[in-house]
């Protein structure tokens, strides 16, 4: 599987207080644990568990995923824009990776 | 799965052997949860705690063609303030090999108890939400999702 790559879509800038809408992607496999290869041995799982979303340290919101999500999973959900401020979001896989992106917020 | 033989109309006959096809892809050693599962997930989260129908928008097909990406949307009616806002969303699908789907941890810095995913369906189902407030009251609500090409096995 090549080196999963998050993606994230969100303003750059925002008024203050204001609600935007984050879309996240990233490329992952989420292989279930459930499908078997071609030579009928069951394909170990590998998926992305858990999502976090933080502003400036402090968790927004997080989510758990199951092997029920589908492969390549996107988020999309919402966020307030206090101040000026970045926005990290991390995708936990199964292997212990850790994957992050980062994307500053100006309010002006 | 098979049922008792008895004659059926060729709509039928077409539901069942999809829905066959898609057991047989995931493998004998896959057994389906069945709706019993999911209460029983839900007892083990909450114990005995009344569950309120209402509060959740759920925004799923209700016919979906390919059951390996079926768009996922809910919102939680809460003023999401410091007092009041809604804790977690949980989901759970009844006829995946494994119940569980997804589960949503809001805090009051979110604006909106709202999300949009994709998921894996392997088989017409329902989908089940249950909604955690932060006073510890729980709303719930359920879709039936009708699906042609089961998304699992391979």
């Amino acid at each position: 599987m090549s080196t999963p790559t998050p993606r994230v879509r969100m303003p750059a800038t925002a008024k203050a207080g204001e609600v935007i809408e984050v879309k996240t992607l990233i490329s992952h496999e989420m292989e279930t644990g459930q499908r078997k290869d071609s030579s009928g041995q069951t394909v170990p799982r590998r998926i992305i568990k858990k999502f976090v979303a933080t502003f400036n340290g402090k968790e927004v919101l997080s989510a758990d995923w199951h092997p029920a999500v589908a492969a390549n999973p996107y988020q999309a959900f919402f966020v307030k824009v206090p101040e000026t401020g970045t926005f990290e979001f991390s995708w936990f896989d199964d292997n212990g990776e850790i994957y992050k992106s980062a994307h500053k917020v100006t309010v002006g | 799965m098979a049922g008792k033989m008895k004659p059926r109309t060729r709509r039928e006959f077409l539901g069942s052997s999809a829905a066959m096809a898609a057991a047989v892809a995931i493998g004998p050693s896959a057994a389906l949860a069945k709706p019993d599962d999911v209460v029983a997930e839900i007892k083990k989260l909450f114990g005995d705690k009344p569950l309120t129908a209402g509060r959740i928008k759920l925004d799923l097909p209700t016919i979906a063609e390919n059951g390996l990406v079926v768009p996922l949307n809910f919102e939680v009616q809460s003023p999401m303030t410091d007092n009041d806002y809604v804790k977690a969303v949980h989901f759970w699908a009844d006829g995946n090999p494994n119940p569980q789907v997804a589960s949503f941890n809001f805090t009051p810095m979110a604006p909106k108890a709202a999300a949009q995913i994709r998921i894996r369906l392997a088989q017409t189902q329902n989908i089940v939400a249950v909604a955690e407030m932060s006073d510890g009251k729980l709303f719930t609500a359920k879709q039936e999702v009708k699906v042609t090409i089961g998304g699992c096995g391979g």
